[in-house]
This record gives C-alpha cells, structure tokens and sequence, in this order.
C-alpha cells in the first residue's frame, strides 16, 4: 500500500542518516510485563506531562509581580481590595479567561496526583525489591524526583500570592530563620530582605517554571532510560525466571495500553477540573500579615511537615547570647531528613545486612520479606501519624475531638504507633506465609468429600496448579554470610568485630521467614539443584528487638 | 424478589449492596442532625410592660434554674444576665444555644425552643433589669450599600482565625468550637459581634461601628450564598479535602483503570 | 501489514511464542503471487542482522488477528463507538469555548463545568476505545526476551581499563603532578565564584529583626479602617481586634512584624508577669505575630483569656503576659508599651522591648 511505501520512504531517509534500524527495533520489541502496580510510575509521568501542558498555558497570563494594586476585576467581593499583581493576574484567569479555571483546577489536581503517585509507586518498589541492584540509582534518582515535587508543588501553589499560600511562606521564613548561624542570611537572601519583601514571588516563579521542571524532566529522562535499558522487573510466575522477562512487546501493546492510560489520566483530571473546586484563591483573599485564617494546612504533600511543626513541643535554648530554637528547625528538618536519608541508604544497608550482591529481576511478594515490609508500614505509619497531625484542627473540629488531645495523642503515637504497625505487620507477613506453606503442602480444597471405607469424611485435595506454585514458592533465598573465613579461622571480613555482630544479628531478624516445605521451591537464583531455601531463621524463635520508631533501618 | 435471588451471585452485587448501606447511612444521618438557626430577620421591636411581664413568665420557667431568678447566674454553672442586653438574649435564644441542654464545653447552636415574640419578650425583660446592647433594626443589618471588600478585610483579620476564611468554622480549645456562619441570619451575625457570646471577643459599635459590621455581615452572607465556580466546594476547607479527594478519589480511580488494563485478556466470551 | 499474506492464510496459535518453526510453506504460497522484483517485505526483514532476542524469527511472532473473531467484530464497533463519541465531545469542547461566556461566577461555574466535562469525555473515550482495542482486538500474547548480565564482559572491560591508562598517561595528567595541581587550584575559585554572586539577593539583616516600625508615639489604628481608638472606644470588657501602627497600612513589611492584638479586660484581671505599667485603662497589646513562625496569633478566647495560634496551636494565657500554656512556641507573645497621647488616644509609649517574631540565631 501507498502508506506502506510512504513509511518505508521515510524511514529509510532517517535511518541513511541516523542509523536506527537495529536500535529502534529492539526498543519495539522491549518486553513489558503486565501488572497493575506497574502503571503506578506512569501515573506520575503523565501527570508531570498534563503539569507541562497546563502550565504553559498558565504562563500565557500569570503576572509574577508582587506590586500592588487596586482590584477592579470581575470578582465583585473584592472591589477595591489592594492586592498584588500576581494575586489579580490569577483572579483574571479564574474569572475572566475562558478555560482559565479549568487550566488552573486541572494544573493543580495534577500535581496532587504528581505527588500521591510517586508515593504510591514509591511504596510499590519498596514492598516488591524492586530497588535491589542493579536499580539502586534508579531509587535514588526517585527520591530526588519525589524532593524536587515537592518543592516545585510549594512553590507552585504559593505564586497566586494568596492569604492562605502566604502563611505558609510565612511559615517557610520562620523555619529558615530558626536555622542556627546561618538560618537569618538564608531568610533575608531568599525574600531580598525581611518578610515579604517584593522578590519571593518573582523568585520562585523562575524556579517553578523554569530550573525546577528542567531538572524533574531530565531526571525523568534518565529514569525512564535506565528503566527500558535494565528492562522491567517482573513478579513471580510460571515461566519467570531471573533471567527473562515475559510479557508483551512495546509495539503495538505496550503503546497502546500505555497510551489509553495517558487518556485516562487526562480524561480524570479533566473531570476533577470540572466537578471539583480545587485552590479557590479568591475566597481566601489576598496576602496581608495580618490575617489569618483557622484550619490552614499546606498542600497534602507538605502535611508531615506539617504535622511535625504541631507535635513538637516547645524546646528551646538560650546560651551565650544565642538562641537554639529546637522548636522549629528539628521539626522542620529532622523528620524529612530521615525518611529521605533513610529511603536512600536502604538499598545498601540491606544488601550488607544480608550479603547479597546478585542482580534481582524478580519482583518479592511483600510476604515473603516480612521485615522489610514490617520496617516499611512501621515508616509509613509514622508518617502518617504526623501527616494526620498536620489536619489535627480540621480533624478536631469535624470529629468533636478536643484540640489539645489531638496534638498529645500524636505526640505518643508518632513513637507507639510505628512500633505496633511493625510487629502486626510482621506477624500478618509470616501468617501469610504459613498459609501458603500449607497450600504447597497440601494442596488446594477441591469441595469434593469422599467417604473413605472406614467411614469418616475427608475432603480431597488437588495439588496447586503450576502457575500458582512458580508463584508459591518464588523466594529470594539469601546465600548465608559467611563466619568464619576458610582459610584462617578468624572471622570473615565485614563480620568482625561489634559491627560483625551487628550484621549478624540483622541478617537472622532481616531474613525470617517461614521455610517452604522440603523438596520445594527452587528460589530465584537457584543454580544448583538443590531445593531447600537458605538457612535462614526459622520462625519461631524470639524477634530480635524491632528497630524504634519506624527510623532505624 | 427472585429478581434479586437470582442475580446474588453477580460479580457487582457486593458493591450494590456496599452502595445501598452507604446510600442509607447517610440519608440516615442526614435526616437526623439539624442545620443552625432557622430564625428570620427581627421586626421592629417595641417594647411595653406587658412584654417584659410575659418574658418575666418565660424566664422564670426556662431560664431561673440556672441563671438564677433575678438573672444574677449561679457560679459555675450560668453567666449573670444583668447588663448583657437585648440583644444577646435575642442571639442566644433564636439560634437555639439558650435554654442549653446540657452543660459542656460550649454550647451548641440547635433548633430553637423559644418562639420569635416569646424571644422578643425575654429579650426586653432582661434588658428592663439593666440595659446593655439592643437587637439591631432592620436597616442596620441590610447589606444594601455595604462595602463588601473591606468586609472581607475586616472578616480575614478579626473573624476567619476562628471561623475560617469564608466562615465554615473551625476548632478552638478544649472542645469548644467556632461554627460555621452557614446558615446564621444577618441579625444574629451583627448580635453576635455586638455581644461576644461564649468564648466569642466583643466588637462594640465604637471599635466595629454598625457600618462595618454591615459590611462584614454583608461579605459573610454574600460568599456563603456564592456558586462554586470550579466545581463542588469539598466544604471549602481547604487543603485537607482536596489532599483526600487526590488519594481516594484520583489514585483510586486510576489504580483501578489500571487494573482493568491489565487483567489477562478475557478467555473467550459469549458475551462482552 | 495484513495484505502481504494471503487471504487464506489461517491464523495460527503455535506462532505465539517465538522460536524456530517451520517456515517453508508460506514463502512458496506468497512467491505465487508475487510480481517478479524486489522481494516481499516480510522476507526483506528477515535479511536485518540478529537482535539481542535470539535468530531473527522467520515466521510471525505475532499473531494477525485475534482468536475470538465474532467478538472482536463486536468489540471493533465498541471502540468506534468510543472514538466517535471522544470526537463528539472534542467538537463539543469547541463549541462550549465559543458559546459560554465568563466575567460573573455563574458564568464561569458554567463555563467550567461545560468545558470540563466535554474534554474529559473527550479524553476518556479515547482512553476507553484504546483499551477495549487492546484487549480485544489485539491477539493475545506472552513474549519472552531473554536478559544479559548487566555488567560488561571481562573483555571489554579489559580494554576498557587499557583505554582509559592510555588515555591518562598520554594526558599526562598523573605523570605532571604540577600541571594538575595548579588547573585544580584554577578551577576551585571559578566553581565558588558563582556563590558570591548570590551575595546581593539580599541585604544582610543587621538589626533589623530586632525592631518594628512602632516608636513613640505612634497611634494605635485599626486594621481596614485606620481610625485611631480612645479607651473610650474600647472600653467592653472581653473586646479584642487587630491594630497596626499609623501610617503603615500599605507597608506590608513593616506590617509583618508590627500587627498587634489589644485586648481589653476587667479590673483585676490582668497579672504579672503582664507589665501593668504597658496598659491603660486594663487594656493590654500584644504582638499579633506568633513567636513559633511567624502566624498572626489572633483566635482569642474571651472566656478562658487565651489567645490561640491557628496555624500549629501554640497558646498564650493574656492575663499572664502572654505565657505560654500549650504547644510548640517557646516564649511569649511581646507586650507593646501603650500610653495616652495628649488628644487621649491610645499611642505606643516605645518599641516593642524585645524582638518579635519567630526565633533567630541572633536573637539573646
């Protein structure tokens, strides 16, 4: 067919040029397995596209001034109202541009959906190994992608210059403030001088459009091509092996599922655009200093920081003439800190816990890693507690709690809560675990009874099915460390001394898990026949103390 | 019924029966707690012995047991009545807070018991004991001529840090909250500035003069009854409701595309 | 693709995976109909070079159609269905732009929604159409690609290494220890030279958080309307509102640190550590700015004389100078000294007598 003639035309022409026959080939055919905790990532990446998209559009009419004004716009409750440029420039997109709602509503429900997306994908990685090597940048370049969000999305949502996008800045200068030595040079250099001043809306709009989504695409970028380069992970199957990657090609199925998914995206934002009033600038009003409003939060994705600003009580030094004001800047910094140090270091403190230095390429079943799905609830539950803390008036006003009783609730769960979430979780993951011992071992209920001569009842059982054995019985199985070196008999390296000991006792609590049954199971990178999974503890025997706090990883 | 019987086994009938007992609960709920205050505007009140006599009668019935039967109050228990005014009577009793119910932290605005006269007429029988802040007239509370804009100035530096922007409430200490101005009539917004009820400031006319608070309850009753152009207003909240609507609403939903993307392909069908 | 198969080739389902099948047949039963030239283009690409995925397939590795061909007719109507109706609502969009005007809120309620819900039709019946297609009318298949180990072979890295010593020695960058170490003293002041630049982004604070605009003096006004007060004017007891220095109703900087709340009480009520010298008449000012970070502090309770911070809940008991008795502040809310001007209003009888605000470094 003429079309036929025409594609080939034009792919010879770029080809002579660019040499891309063999190349592009092979990125057709890419194998992508299917599974709906896969499209997570998308989510993200589409919405950072919707982002790019609205957000040109925004451009088109946003004044980033902060000189002011008398308003005589369309909004009539706020006739005469003084105001900042940028403040009525978003006024005039709300109310006088067509469509301008609509791009501002969408713009901001996308960064919503930015920012859970990552969460959400981020959890999936975690619970499913995914970071393991050889994708442990890739996990790092994820956590800078989920810091550069966030502040693009606070800076983002600051720019109208409204009263309630204010107390936050307010709330950001404060922090900065507190920062010991340096925290009032940092206030004064980021505002151009004491609060407000006239440069923090210019200054973060250059960064909100410009330097910032520079640095996420091309983050991105890289993400994306390290992600097809190693090829996607996959979960445990039949016929899934360490070693391949089953699924369906790029072209045509992968486009296209890909594709619908980035109509579908759009297609809901759209909706949440239409139906759900997101950010209405002009009912907060206009930034002064001196009004405030009661329940005011920062966009959900600030909300630990938030919570953490709340539940802190109020420590403070004065000494030599100086002022440590713990009250602020360990909230504001240590929490955060953590949960990003931590999330980064995780990858390699696992791999020394356990020694395991292989490529992974098959995804864990979270159950069959119980304390690393134990650590990560235990995390995610205290963040939680403080991101529930960040609400604490909102929730103390709709639930008739008392506010103080909020805030000291938190105050104890932040600590008693992760601790309980990873000891239930635990105990739920080898259940689990247990469960699916039985299944290996005694098969899967038929509903068929049968009467035996002597005359009891027994069901019969059918031996699970191969798919859902390869799935059963799919389990990282950890190479034991090695104690002692065989050459000499003093003790490996990495296992000497009280860090040796350290590691040892870690790899027991890390690798506990309920054993598969005898002549079961081959493990993930199985070489030799042997059936039996690494000696790792059995369960049973005491946990070793659980980490505190949900911090320690 | 077989209708039902026969189709207990379909793949959405768990989630029919899930929709049905949410759709109940909350007609349910909805059905038994009250809006705010349903009293109108005050006429002009005139005041004469007999009224003051019939509110005597009202408040020695409702009122006595705890504010005591010259209004002096009991300690601890209610507030004296002298010198509070008209008009804080007027606030109290129409929104339904007086006669309260139950002692607790605050007392919450209900259904009132007290008719419009029989208000009108404690309201001149305590103001007959010893004066205090009178029910605004008609002409003070009518927003014709109201500068709405510096009543929203005045709202966001006075009123929102307890009722929030546009004045859906908010929480204070130990229980006690500021309500939503949802559904407060103009009257009762002017006494209650008048009259700082509860733990409520005072805004006498010389700090609020009557203009101003015109020009508040003008702002206040203008934005409640305003469309919300983008859409539904998820309580106008704020952050919160919108973070929730993200996770529950938009992750959800996508997560659930993404599962009906890529559940295996169907075996073959009879039927689509 | 389709028509350089014949009409009656079947679909076959041993073609799913790939792998070495027999391949003769419908080469012979294509070069039957070809026209003598330049071969078939499913022959020609079986002359490309091997990919990483094994012998270059010689047959189909993919399916033509799909095995449920009665549902796939079904499902081809579904998805065109889908398209037309995105195309409808796209159309829709369009018209919805022109016809619905906006200036007034109804309008843009309107206006929002109307635009709002054709483009989310719009975009989700593509998105349904694309997934009804995949589905359906794409054959189904499970492809395996076969992984390499990620790191280089021993070889390449080898010569890798090799390149790389080569490379480093005819640079003579490790040979030449002077040479390197005078462009390493080169390029650290370029490298930290970008940081003084940033030098004027601000000026320094100095003093400046130390002191408000609030002198000697100056009236006390109120917030949005600017009339000074007497104690006269404020003379109910449980009344509190928002102040600000005169004259600076349009300096928001100034405002940042010099709002104030006056709050007036019965006799007796005030006590130390409150400065009973600072007030007039039992009215006090306190600093509206939170010193935890910075809110205006303004939900005051006139029953219990707190005044509450509604950003992170940090109160202060007004009776006692403004201690703190809940939440993450750390010191008190500052009092302004307040006296009578000759005309008897009520002015600042001098700055605040410690910083306001949040806390700082600096700050003794």
């Amino acid at each position: 067919m003429s079309t036929n003639r025409a594609l080939e035309g034009v792919g010879t022409f770029l080809d002579d040029r660019l040499h891309g026959a063999r190349g592009i080939r092979i990125f057709l055919r890419k194998i992508f397995p299917d599974h709906w905790s896969f499209l997570l990532g998308e989510i993200a990446l589409y919405s950072f596209i919707i982002l790019l998209l609205t957000g040109t559009f925004l451009t088109l009419f946003f004044q980033p001034s902060m000189s002011t004004i008398t308003y005589h716009g369309s909004y009539l409750p706020l006739e005469g109202v003084k105001m900042s440029r940028a403040y009525a420039s978003t006024l005039n997109i709300s109310f006088d541009v067509r469509g301008g709602l609509l791009m501002r509503q969408i713009h901001h429900w996308a960064a919503d959906l930015f920012m859970a997306a990552i969460f959400a994908h981020m959890i999936r990685i975690f619970f499913t190994g995914a970071y393991r090597k050889p994708r442990e940048v890739n996990w790092l370049i994820g956590i800078i992608l989920f810091t550069l969000g966030l502040i693009e999305g606070l800076f983002g949502y600051s720019l109208p210059d409204d009263l309630l996008s204010g107390a936050g800045l307010r709330i950001l200068e404060g922090v900065l403030q507190s920062i010991p030595i340096v925290g009032t040079y940092l206030a004064f250099f980021l505002f151009g001088g004491p609060f407000p001043g006239n440069d923090i809306v210019p200054r973060m709009y250059i960064l909100h459009v410009l330097v910032i989504p520079g640095l996420i695409l091309a983050l991105i970028t890289a993400h994306l091509f390290i992600m097809v380069f190693q090829k996607h992970t996959q979960m445990p199957g039949k016929g899934r092996t360490n070693q391949n990657v089953v699924g369906q090609p790029m072209y045509p199925y992968f486009m296209a599922k890909t594709g619908a998914y980035f109509f579908f995206i759009f297609g809901v934002l759209a909706l949440a655009g239409a139906l759900a009033q997101i950010n209405p600038v002009w009912l907060y009003g206009p930034y002064n200093p001196v009004a405030m409003s009661a329940g005011s939060q920062p966009d959900f994705y600030m909300g630990m920081l938030e919570g953490a600003l709340r539940v802190f009580p109020a420590w403070q030094w004065v000494v030599f003439g100086h002022t440590f004001a713990f009250n602020v800047f360990v909230p504001a910094l240590v929490p955060l800190g953590l949960l990003f140090t931590g999330a980064a270091m995780w990858p390699f403190i696992e791999q020394w816990v356990t020694g395991d230095k292989r490529e992974h390429h098959l995804l864990d079943r979270p159950r069959n890693a119980p304390t690393r799905t134990a650590i990560g609830i235990a995390v995610i539950t205290a963040y939680g507690v403080l991101w529930a803390e960040g609400a604490n008036d909102i929730l103390a006003d709709h639930f008739q709690i008392s506010l103080y009783l909020t805030t000291q609730i938190a105050q104890v769960a932040v600590f008693v809560a992760p601790v309980l979430a990873y000891l239930i979780t635990k105990r739920i993951c080898l259940g689990l675990q247990r469960k699916d011992v039985h299944l290996l071992e005694h098969g899967v209920e038929t509903g068929i009874i049968r009467q035996l001569p002597s005359g009891e009842f027994i069901e019969e059982t059918a031996p699970v099915d191969d798919e859902a054995r390869a799935v059963l019985e799919s389990r990282t199985d950890y190479e034991p460390l090695p104690v002692i070196d065989e050459d000499s008999d003093v003790p490996a390296p990495g296992m000497r001394g009280a860090l040796g000991k350290v590691r040892s006792r870690l790899y027991n609590v890390v690798t506990e898990s309920v054993p598969l049954p005898a002549g079961n199971g081959h493990g993930q990178h199985e070489v030799e026949g042997n059936g039996h999974a690494a000696p790792a503890a059995v369960s049973g025997g005491p946990d070793d103390a659980p980490p505190a706090e949900g911090s320690e990883h | 019924m077989s209708w039902i019987t026969s189709r207990r086994r379909h793949p959405a009938a768990g989630y029919a029966i899930l929709l049905l007992g949410l759709l109940l609960v909350g007609a349910l709920y909805a059905s038994i707690t009250g809006g705010g205050a349903g009293a109108t505007a005050a006429p002009p009140v005139t005041v004469n012995s007999a009224q003051i006599s019939q509110g005597h009668t009202i408040f020695l019935q409702d009122c006595a047991t705890c504010h005591g039967m010259g209004a002096q109050g009991t300690p601890g228990v209610a507030p004296g009545l002298i010198g509070v005014g008209a008009a804080a009577v007027d606030f109290q009793v129409s929104t339904g807070r007086m006669p309260a119910a139950e002692l607790g932290a605050e007392n919450p605005d209900k259904p009132p018991v007290l008719n419009t006269t029989q208000t009108h007429a404690v309201a001149a029988y305590i103001a007959s004991l010893g004066g205090g802040p009178t029910i605004p007239t008609a002409a003070q509370v009518s927003t014709s001529g109201a500068n709405v804009g510096l009543g929203q100035q005045l709202f966001v530096a006075d009123c929102a840090q307890c009722h929030n922007f546009v004045g859906a409430g908010g929480a204070l200490t130990n229980g006690k909250f500021a309500p939503p101005l949802t559904k407060t009539t103009p009257t009762q917004i002017y006494e209650a500035m008048l009259t700082g009820p509860e733990a409520m400031p005072v805004f006498n006319d010389s700090t609020v003069t009557p203009d101003q608070k015109r020009d508040i309850v003008a702002y206040v009753t203008g934005v409640r009854k305003e469309a919300n152009p983008g859409g539904f207003s998820l309580g106008r909240i704020g952050p919160v409701t919108e973070g929730l609507v993200a996770f529950l609403g938009l992750l959800l939903f996508m997560v659930l595309v993404a599962i009906w993307i890529t559940a295996k392909h169907g075996k073959t069908k009879t039927h689509e | 693709m389709s028509d350089t198969n014949g009409p009656d080739e079947p679909a076959r389902g041993d073609d799913l995976t790939a792998g070495p099948a027999a391949s003769g047949e419908p080469d012979e039963g294509q070069a039957r109909r070809r026209v003598i030239g330049t071969p078939a283009p499913a022959q020609a690409r079986t002359l490309l070079p091997e990919g990483p995925g094994g012998p270059a397939p010689a047959v189909r590795e993919l399916p033509a159609d799909p095995e449920d061909l009665p549902g796939a007719k079904r499902a081809e109507r579904a998805v065109a269905a889908s398209f037309t109706i995105s195309m409808l609502a796209g159309l829709g969009f369009i018209a919805c732009y022109v016809i619905f005007r906006v200036h007034t809120v109804n309008n843009v309620f309107h206006s929002n929604l109307a635009l709002g819900l054709t483009m989310a039709l719009a975009f989700l019946a593509l998105g349904v159409g694309a997934v009804i297609w995949v589905r359906r009318l794409m054959p189904n298949v499970e492809l395996t690609e076969q992984r390499h180990e990620l790191r280089s072979t021993p070889e390449n890295k080898a010569a890798f290494k090799k390149t790389f010593e080569e490379g480093a020695d005819a640079s003579q960058f490790v040979k030449r220890p002077l040479i390197r170490r005078t462009l390493i003293a080169a390029t650290v002041p370029v490298a930290i030279a970008p940081i003084f630049l940033l030098r004027d982004l601000g000026p320094l604070p100095e003093q400046s958080l130390d002191h408000t605009v609030w002198k000697r003096g100056t009236r006390l006004v109120l917030f949005g309307t600017n009339r000074p007060l007497t104690p006269a004017d404020f003379n109910s007891p449980g009344s509190s509102v928002s102040v600000i220095p005169e004259g600076f109703a349009d300096n928001d900087d100034a405002l940042a640190k010099a709002a104030t709340t006056l709050i007036k009480f019965a006799p007796g009520q005030l006590q130390k550590p409150t400065v009973l010298n600072w007030t007039v008449d039992d009215i006090v000012a306190y600093s509206k700015i939170c010193t935890h970070l910075g809110c205006p502090a303004a939900l005051y309770e006139q029953t219990t004389h707190h005044i509450l911070c509604p950003c992170h809940q940090s109160t202060f008991d007004a009776t006692r100078g403004a201690a703190v008795i809940f939440g993450p502040a750390s010191r008190p809310l500052p009092q302004l000294p307040l006296m009578l001007n000759a005309e008897g209003f009520l002015v600042a009888r001098s700055d605040y007598q410690e910083p306001v605000g949040p806390s700082f470094w600096e700050r003794s």
